[in-house]
Parts: C-alpha cells; structure tokens; sequence
C-alpha cells in the first residue's frame, strides 16, 4: 500500500497528533461504553448478572453517554481536523486554540464521565443515573451538567476554529469554490450551532440552577422539549462525518472516485436546513403538544429521507464505477471486482447495507400513528443499533484502518484481523438488532433492567422471549469481542515500524463542484432559511407548552432528591470523586 | 447543474416514496381517525396530584367511571414504582378513555402487545382513547426510565364480561 505521497503525519505533523488525541478519548469511551453494553446484553435478558438491578441504570448511562457523546464525537472532531486541514491545505491559525477546545471537550466528557461513574459508588453521594436523556425530574449531581456544559462550548471553539481556517483559506482564494470535505465540515458545525441552542437553554437556565438548588423546579415537558429540539439533530452530528467518509474516502478506496460533488453538497444543505424542525417526533406521544406540531414534525421528518436516498444513490454509484475501474463487469457482476479484502471498504459497505436497514425500521417510527405499536419498546434501540450503533460506529472503525496510518506512519498491525472484526460486528448486530427490533413489537420495554414482570407474560406471535434474549445477548456478546478486536489491533499497531510512504490523495468527483450553482456554498443563506424553519417549528409549541405548564413548572421535587449541594461544596466534592476514583477504575 | 437521468429518475422516484408515506400517516389520522396524544388532557398541579387532592387539580380519583352506554373513562396515576389503580377493570367491548398523569417522575404507560402507548409527563394529562374487545387480560408496562425500580414497574388490564363489571369506580 506504499505510496509516493506524503503522509498526513508528514505534511502536518502537530495536526496529525490532534487528530490522534481526539481518537484517543474516543476509543477510550469506545471500550468502556462496549463494557457496559456487554453487561447489559446479558443482565436484560438474565443470562449473567453481575450487577445489582438498580445498577443497571446507572452502566446504561454510562453506555449511551460514553458512546453517543464521547466516542462520536470525539471521532467527529478527529476526522475533521483531519478533513479541514488536509482539504484546504492550511493549518489552524492559533495552536493554543487547538489545544483550548480539545481539552475542554476532554476536561467537560471527564467530569461528566466521573459524575456518572461515581453512581456505583453507595458512600459518595454523587451521582447521574438520568440516561442519555436526563429527563427532569430525574436529577443529576451538578457536576454532570457542568461537564456537559465545558463539553459542548469545547466543541463550539472548534467549529470556529475551522470555520477560521475557512475564512483565511478565502481571502487568499476569493471566487474559488470551497473544497468538498471543508463544505462538509462547515454545513456540519453550522447544523450543530443551530441544534445546541436547545441543549444549551435547558442545561443553562433551567437544568443546572435547578440542581444547585437556585431554583425550586422545572417544567417537564419544557426541558424534555428542549432535549429533543438538540436530540434529533445530534444523530445527525453522529452520521455526517460518517457521510464523509462514504463520499469522499470510500469510492477512492474502491478504486474509483466519487459519481457527483454538487450532489453531496445538496445532502448536506438538506442535513442543515431540516435536521432540527424535526425533534417533536421523539414526542408523538407527549401530551401537552398538539397533534398539528407533531404532524409538521412528521412531515419534515419523511422528507429528510431525501438525503439519504440521494445519498444511497450517489454512494453506490461512486462504488460501482470504482468496481469498473477495476475490471468489473456485468449488471452486478462488477460486485466482485470490490476489494472485499480491505477491512476499510468491507467496513464500510456493510456499514452502509445497515444504515438502509436503519432508515427502514426509521420509517416506522417516523409514521405518527404506527409508532403507537413500537414508541419506547425494545424496537426503539433495535433501530439505532442499526443507525449510530452500524452505520456511524461501524465506518468509524473501518475509516481508522485507512486513516491510522496516514496519521502515524505505521501499518494497522493485521489487517486479516480487522477484515474479520467489521464482519463480525456486521453479524454480531444482525442478530442483536434483530431480537430486539422483534421483542419490541411484541411490547418488551427499552431501559428496563428486568424486563420480566410477575403479572403477565409477554406473547409472541412466533419464536419465544427466550429464544429472542439468547440471540440479544450473543449478538451483544460478537459485537464486545469485535470492540475488542478492533482497540487490540490499534493497540498493536502502536508499535509498528515506521513506514514512509503512508500518504494517499483523493482523486476529484467526475461531476465536479463547477458543475453546480454556486448558492451551494452560500452558507449564510442556508443558516437563515435553517433558523427560519426552526422559529417556524418551535415558537410555537415552546410557547404553548409555557403558557400551559409554566417556565419552572407546577412544583414537584427532585429525584434523587440529593442533599443540599451549594456551589461551595463543589470543589471538595470534586476532589474526592477523584480521590475515589482512583481506587475504584483500574 | 449536470445531473444524471438515472439520478433524476431516482431522486423523482424518492420524493414519490416520501411523499407516499406522508399520505399515508395522513390517512392513517384523518381517514382512519387514530388521535394523536395532544394538549387535550390540560395540566394539572404536580403537588396536589402528589398529595391526593385530586379534585382540587382538576383531575379525579384514580379508578373506573361509565360515562356514556358503552363509554367510560379510567383515571390512572403512574407513580413510582406502580400504577394505580391496579388492575385497572373495564367491561368488554367498550370504548375507553384513559387520563394518565404522574406525580413525581416521566412515566411510560403501554397497555403491553397494544397500540394503547402513551407517555406520563408531571404536570399534564395525557389522554388516549382506546377500543377493548373480547374479556381477556393485558399487562401494562412503564417503559421510560423512573429510577431505580422502575423495572417492577406493571399493572394490570382487565377486561370482564358485561355482568362482572361493577359499573363503577374501584
């Protein structure tokens, strides 16, 4: 795989340790998240128990945080300094400032991390066993939404930081059209400043004062509003850079180069313009919210599948070409000619074969009234298991086996290995999803330790619970032994000779940029028609919802209703978590 | 813009799809009439539900009520860690409405193997209107995370026979 091309760890030698920084957070969040979703394959389905049952809320917090925020995103951040810096040819103007929103995305997941960990530990009374959703009234320690807080304006910085790059890059290249992966980079942050307004207002103003006791109460379906306004768009944020990968990465390795860049240009603008309005459906069954917003909701929500099938056509296109390239031949023949032998393609095609399961079972849940039989049973995760769970995690890890080396001049020590773990993955999470997609239409609940109740049994229309719970938990237990696999074979790799030569380029679209109109590249403008369509979806169900149940709420307490924290004990509190800590994680 | 007929025809064939679905779920709520959860159920004060004083919050006392021939309506309070009342008894072959509400914590209330699925938000009354058919009985499950038990969580739905029915509340 030697080429003459400079590696990336060659031309950009301080960028390329960023990079390697950011995806190492992101592994480590990637094992122990993989540790905890093990344990609750098989506690759920009582094959192994080795947690108490009221534990297990707090290693599903610990699951859904450390995958969907700090692995993700962590990633996010990785391949997109990577794609900033590679795709303009320029580095960032200030390093401290590199170096300021990487470690405060380190510092805010830290504390965050610690917070939620700390809720296996009875004697220290801090703890954040709220899920991934942390619904009030279910309360947080405080700390667990500052680091939240120091989380998201880490990642804020670094939207500016690229969107700097960009604005130096144009005034030395004024009239040039931007370079694909940067258009990527910007439309992505520009989605992500728009999307964390909400997460924003409900931590800031009503979330954490209400945990340090400044304020008496919250409003439920307010804050629960606020989450999903972010809560949509965030899947987004998990599956765009995945998206860059499949346009920009995947037709190259195919042997080809992507089929259309004014396309891909056109998918992303959608993913800004209609990722947010679209959060009420996560409500459909929320009362206080009337039924019109959560048919706009719909709508939006059926026509951001337009993205994805162009995408699907783009992608495979791209891919085919590629295949012909190579000598393939025949109406599907030139399926053959696709080097399935490299774990970053076979990744990554298997990835995206999951991703179109994903939006089909996503379809259903879209579908108001059908989502009646499915909202909040085991079908929920069965979908996106497919979704952040494949179609992100899954390119992820195959995009490291082609990206690692570029990154540190080192080969992934066996590639044999990682082929066998994408599939495996692939495997493990088609039976994992399968049971549970099958488990959730027979009415078995999501986020429930024993999903075994002494009233009644649950009736399947064929098969039988048991058979269902040993698919689940063999499918979960494939899938820790490919993360095992695949932070093995990194770990491995570390110690690799060094190899010059480890570069590769990118070749241009066949349909390039110029072949579309340039209010592509108009960001201001699609800010504005974004901002547009979520005053349009918001402003007045928020506004419904407030004049009906008030900003703070009726009453109501706390739950956990934690002793008196005031801000004086924070610091202490702080300390001995640390303290604790160390004697309580290997 | 250059853009391939295959990708034209392709791009024509989605929007149809898409916009085959959005019909869909239209007529799913217009033609076959199924009521979304809305804002029809009101508020009600969280501290007064907690405390019992239901009347006072607009709400009533958890349990059965005919309101019409063949029609009644079932008051629930989801609380944790249980649903009251339990079990929840209502004739066959009636239509019931369901008033769901919760004192304390987001509750989830799914009469199991059903569409009858609605969440329980403090501060609100969700409000579902369901068919029941033959005698049989259902379990019922919370299915959003209350806390550390939330998975004893259940109830009971009973459907009797006319003549089993005391016609009133428990």
């Amino acid at each position: 795989m030697s080429t003459d091309t400079p590696s990336f760890l060659d031309r950009y030698p301080e960028d390329a340790a960023i990079v390697r920084q950011a995806f190492l957070v992101s592994f480590v969040a990637l094992g122990l998240g993989a540790l905890f979703g093990i344990v609750q394959a098989l506690h759920r389905t009582n094959i192994l128990r080795i947690i108490q049952s009221a534990d297990y809320y707090t290693a599903l917090t610990a699951h859904g945080v450390l995958l969907v925020i700090v692995f993700t995103i962590f990633f996010l951040v990785g391949v997109y300094h990577w794609a900033i810096t590679r795709s303009l040819e320029r580095t960032p103007a200030n390093r401290t400032f590199t170096k300021a929103w990487l470690g405060l995305m380190s510092l805010g997941s830290g504390i965050a991390g610690v917070t939620i960990l700390l809720g296996f530990v009875p004697q220290i009374d801090i703890s954040a066993d709220v899920l991934f959703t942390f619904y009030a009234p279910l309360q947080a320690h405080p700390l667990f939404y500052a680091g939240l807080t120091v989380f998201i304006i880490g990642t804020w910085l670094a939207g500016a930081d690229w969107f700097r790059t960009y604005l130096q890059w144009r005034r030395d290249n004024s009239g040039e059209r931007i370079p694909l992966q940067a258009f990527m980079v910007l439309t992505t942050m520009v989605m992500w400043y728009i999307a964390t307004i909400g997460v924003a207002v409900s931590v800031l103003f009503f979330l954490l004062p209400w945990s340090l006791g400044l304020i008496d109460s919250v409003n439920p379906l307010l804050t629960r509003t606020l989450f999903w306004f972010f809560g949509h768009p965030v899947v987004y944020f998990w599956l765009l850079p995945a998206y860059l990968l499949w346009y920009t990465v995947m037709p190259k390795i195919a042997g080809g180069r992507l089929f259309s860049d004014p396309l891909a240009r056109v998918v992303f603008v959608l993913f800004v313009l209609l990722s947010t309005p679209v959060g009420i459906h996560h409500q459909y069954v929320d009362p206080g919210i009337a039924e019109g917003f959560k048919f706009i909701a719909m709508t939006n929500t059926m026509f951001l599948l337009l993205p994805s099938f162009l995408t699907a056509f783009t992608v495979v296109a791209s891919i085919e070409h590629g295949a012909r390239q190579r000598g393939g031949t025949g109406l599907l023949g030139w399926l053959r000619a696709l080097p399935w032998r490299d774990p970053a393609f076979t990744g990554m095609a298997l990835a995206g074969l999951m991703f179109a399961a994903g939006g089909f079972s996503g379809m259903i849940n879209a579908g108001m009234n059908i989502n009646y039989l499915v909202h909040n049973t085991l079908w929920v995760p069965g979908h996106f298991h497919l979704t952040v769970g494949t179609a992100v995690a899954l390119t992820f890890m195959a995009g490291t086996y082609w990206l690692w080396p570029q990154l540190t001049n080192r080969e992934i020590y066996s590639r044999p290995i990682a082929l066998g773990q994408v599939v495996l993955w692939f495997g493990g999470m088609a039976l994992m999803s399968n049971a549970m997609h099958v488990s959730g239409l027979f009415g078995i609940p999501r986020r429930t330790a024993e999903p075994q109740y002494t009233g009644f049994e649950f009736e399947t229309a064929f098969g039988s619970v048991g058979e269902l719970n040993i698919q689940l938990a063999l499918g979960g237990t494939l899938l820790f032994i490919s993360t095992l696999l695949f932070l093995g074979n990194l770990a491995l790799s570390l110690d690799m000779p060094k190899t010059s030569g480890m570069g590769q380029t990118l070749p241009p679209a066949l349909s390039g940029p110029t072949d579309s109109p340039r209010v592509l590249d108009n960001l201001k403008l699609w800010t504005a028609i974004a901002l547009v369509l979520v005053v349009l979806a918001y402003v007045l169900p928020l506004g419904a919802i407030i004049a009906d149940g008030g900003l703070l709420g009726s009453g109501g307490d706390a739950y956990p209703a934690l002793v008196a924290h005031g801000l004086a004990v924070l610091p202490e509190a702080a300390g001995e978590a640390v303290a604790r800590l160390l004697g309580v994680i290997p | 813009m250059h853009i391939h007929r295959y990708e034209k025809l392709w791009f024509g064939l989605s929007l149809l799809l898409i916009v085959g679905f959005v019909a869909t779920v239209t007529f799913g709520a217009v033609g076959a009439g199924i009521k979304m959860v809305d804002d029809s159920g009101g508020t009600v004060d969280v501290d007064k539900i907690a405390g019992g004083n239901y009347e006072d919050a607009n709400f009533a006392e958890p349990g059965v009520r005919q309101v019409d021939s063949g029609e009644y309506e079932a008051y629930v309070v989801a609380r944790r860690f249980a649903f009251q009342p339990d079990p929840i008894v209502v004739p066959e072959n009636s239509t019931v409405t369901f008033y769901v509400t919760s004192p304390d914590v987001v509750h989830g209330f799914e009469v199991v193997g059903t569409n009858a699925n609605t969440m329980a938000i403090p501060g609100q009354v969700a409000e579902i209107t369901v068919e029941v058919g033959e005698p049989r009985e259902y379990g019922i499950v919370c299915h959003e995370y209350c806390g550390s038990g939330h998975h004893d969580m259940e109830g009971l739905l009973r459907v009797v026979p006319q003549d089993e029915f005391d016609g009133g509340s428990q």
